[in-house]
């Protein structure tokens, strides 16, 4: 079973934004730069569907800074190969990255091809059902159950619903999977181990366009302004806590 | 080309979901800016008889036939692409919904038309769409344009009145029979989940704790503030996954929605997901360390600070009030 992962680095909510000053980009200097949690799930997904298989994950992320780092931790984690696809200045919109995945994927061997079920960071619709149309294969996002059929060819999957409730499908391969939440929390790779990998290891290179774009123009970009709505209690946490009990006091919530 | 606005309707065992008349009520302001009607897409078997609950729209077009029996991201998309091809609507508007990602985007990519997800914004202005996403986590709104003037847009629960598109009538039915296939996906079976041991719906209390609660530990101090109160602990998404409570107490988009009299959001940022599910209680005080989280926005109350101080500080001085 030979399985992909993409994966993709996210600006770290953490962080204050600031948006430069025609409005219509965030500011890069504030940026730091993190895997997007939902790709670490994709990824121990695949490492867990990879010892059930016998088969090997190959992880594919975008040429842009900071690439190696997370393309080493994904190999410490149990990635049997990875990929760097083209070199890119600024983060790609969906649309782009899944035409150029899609062309990556010409001459990668690939089964099934396991995403992040989103990012924080996309605009133009998510990469995954972008990446199954392009390649004419089928797709389904938000996944949490992942089993394979090898001698079939197919996976059994379930897709979440509101409430919690499940949709169990099943899905020919080779299809393109939006995973939510892996069957355990993504694993850890040791530092050490990654710096020995980079000692070791080689971070494979497909060159490739720039795509076509995702046909939005970004007009401006803004903190909501509804943020700070709240009205904010200050003090320390005995004043805060007084001052808490004082308001579910008034609201009948508690006996004053 | 019209100025129509097409909306997909999201339904289960026979019942039109929330989210579609969010989606209706908005779609009707929009076609009355654009000059155009609103058609309301239901694909399904036998789905005609849910016309009368979409009294919001102009006409439904009952899209019937075995490959959209049920939902599929692949026979979804492959009924809609000659429907929304042929109609070429201004605004085509989805739902960001596990049935909507898949359908956006496979339209997007068929028709070659651009898509804006994550909208809580839509307005018109000289016959062109301008749309106001929700980016990284909540805390950058983005307003972008189409470069051809028009699209589809996948539009976030919540972000438009349900009522407005409530409303009765008997729109004018047309029934199609779907395109295409489910190309290799086959729906097996829905899988409702576990009922817990607090059904939290039910809780007018409730004291919520994200991933700043660190470990599963940490949680009994939420719990020991829950006593105090008389309520009852629930979570966000990540406390679920990570196993250190059940899924039935998940809030959000894939959770459970919740409207007690006071929901205590701690050491939760606030993602649009989570918002989804407890945006209508009537009191929320947020204690968060980062005085930049979107959960302030969503509070009436909000204190920057430490969970790990004021939680056993709040507990100490309720049970001194009580
Ligand atoms: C399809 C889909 C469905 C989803 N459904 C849901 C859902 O149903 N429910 C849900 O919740 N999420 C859902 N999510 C996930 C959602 O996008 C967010 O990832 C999630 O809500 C984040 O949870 P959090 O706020 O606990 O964690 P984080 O975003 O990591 O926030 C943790 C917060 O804790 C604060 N903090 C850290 N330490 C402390 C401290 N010592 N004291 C005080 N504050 C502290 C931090 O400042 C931060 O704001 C869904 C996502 C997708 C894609
Ligand atoms: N630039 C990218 N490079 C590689 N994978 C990506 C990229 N953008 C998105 N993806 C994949 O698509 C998933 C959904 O992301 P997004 O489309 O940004 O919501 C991510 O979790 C990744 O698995």
């Amino acid at each position: 079973m030979n399985i992909v992962v993409l994966v993709k680095q996210v600006p770290d909510l953490a962080e204050e934004f600031e948006v430069n000053s025609d409005g219509t980009e965030l500011d890069e200097d504030c940026l730091s730069w993190v895997l997007n949690e939902f790709d670490d799930h994709a990824l121990e997904e695949a490492l867990h569907l990879k010892e059930e298989t016998g088969g090997s994950v190959t992880v594919l992320a975008p040429g842009f800074e900071g690439v190696e780092d997370v393309l080493f931790t994904c190999l410490a984690k149990g990635a049997s190969k990875v990929v760097k696809v083209g070199d890119f200045d600024v983060s790609p919109d969906s649309h782009s990255i899944a035409a150029v995945m899609a062309k990556a994927l010409g001459e990668i061997a690939h089964d099934v091809v396991l995403t992040g079920v989103q990012s924080v960071a996309d605009l133009d619709g998510q990469v995954g059902p972008l990446l199954g149309a392009n390649l004419g294969i089928p797709h389904v996002s938000v996944v949490t159950h992942v089993s394979i059929n090898s001698a079939a060819k197919t996976a059994t999957i379930n897709q979440e619903y509101a409430g919690g409730v499940l949709g169990e499908f099943e899905v020919s391969l080779p299809a393109v999977l939006g995973i939510q939440a892996a069957r355990e929390l993504p694993r850890y790779a040791p530092v050490s181990r990654v710096r020995q990998l980079m000692k070791t290891e080689t971070i494979d290179e497909v060159a490739c366009d720039v795509g076509m774009g995702g046909g939005l123009v970004v007009k401006k970009m803004s903190p909501p302004e509804v943020v700070g709505h709240a009205e904010m209690i200050e003090g320390d946490e005995d004043e805060v806590s007084e001052k808490i009990v004082a308001i579910l006091g008034d609201a009948g919530l508690i006996n004053k | 080309m019209s100025n129509d606005i097409f909306v997909l309707i999201e339904h289960r065992d026979g019942k039109v979901s929330e989210n579609a008349y969010e989606l209706l009520g908005k779609a009707r302001s929009l076609a009355a800016a654009a000059g155009g009607s609103v058609t309301a897409l239901v694909l399904g078997q036998g789905v005609g008889n849910m016309a009368s609950s979409l009294g919001a729209a102009n006409k439904v077009l009952a899209v019937e036939g075995d490959s959209v029996a049920q939902f599929t991201p692949t026979g979804y998309v492959n009924a809609l692409t000659p429907i929304v091809e042929t109609g070429n609507p201004l605004l085509t508007l989805v739902p960001n919904t596990a049935v909507g990602i898949d359908v956006a985007a496979g339209l997007s990519a068929a028709l070659k038309l651009p898509l804006a997800s994550y909208a809580i914004g839509i307005e018109i202005a000289d016959g062109l769409p301008s749309i106001v996403c929700q980016t990284l986590g909540g805390k950058i709104n983005t307003e972008v344009g189409f470069t051809v003037g028009r699209g589809i847009v996948a539009v976030n629960g919540g972000a438009f009145a349900a009522d407005d598109g409530r409303i009765e009538g008997q729109p004018l039915v047309e029934t199609l029979s779907a395109s295409g296939d489910a190309a290799g996906v086959v729906f097996k079976r829905f899988i409702e989940p576990e009922s817990g041991d607090v059904d939290i719906t039910k809780e007018d209390i409730l004291i919520s704790v994200g991933r700043g609660i660190e470990e599963k530990d940490n949680i009994e101090l939420a719990e020991e503030l829950a006593e105090a109160m008389g309520g009852a602990v629930c979570a966000s998404r990540p406390v679920v996954d990570a196993g250190w409570l059940p899924k039935s107490r998940q809030v959000g988009k894939s959770g459970q929605t919740v409207k007690p009299k006071l929901y205590v959001a701690v050491g939760i940022s606030g993602a649009p997901e989570h918002l989804e599910g407890m945006r209508d209680a009537e009191l929320v005080i947020a204690i968060n360390s980062d005085a930049s989280a979107p959960i302030f926005g969503a509070a009436h109350y909000g204190v920057v600070g430490d969970l790990f101080d004021i939680l056993p500080a709040l507990t100490e001085k309720i049970g001194e009030a009580g």
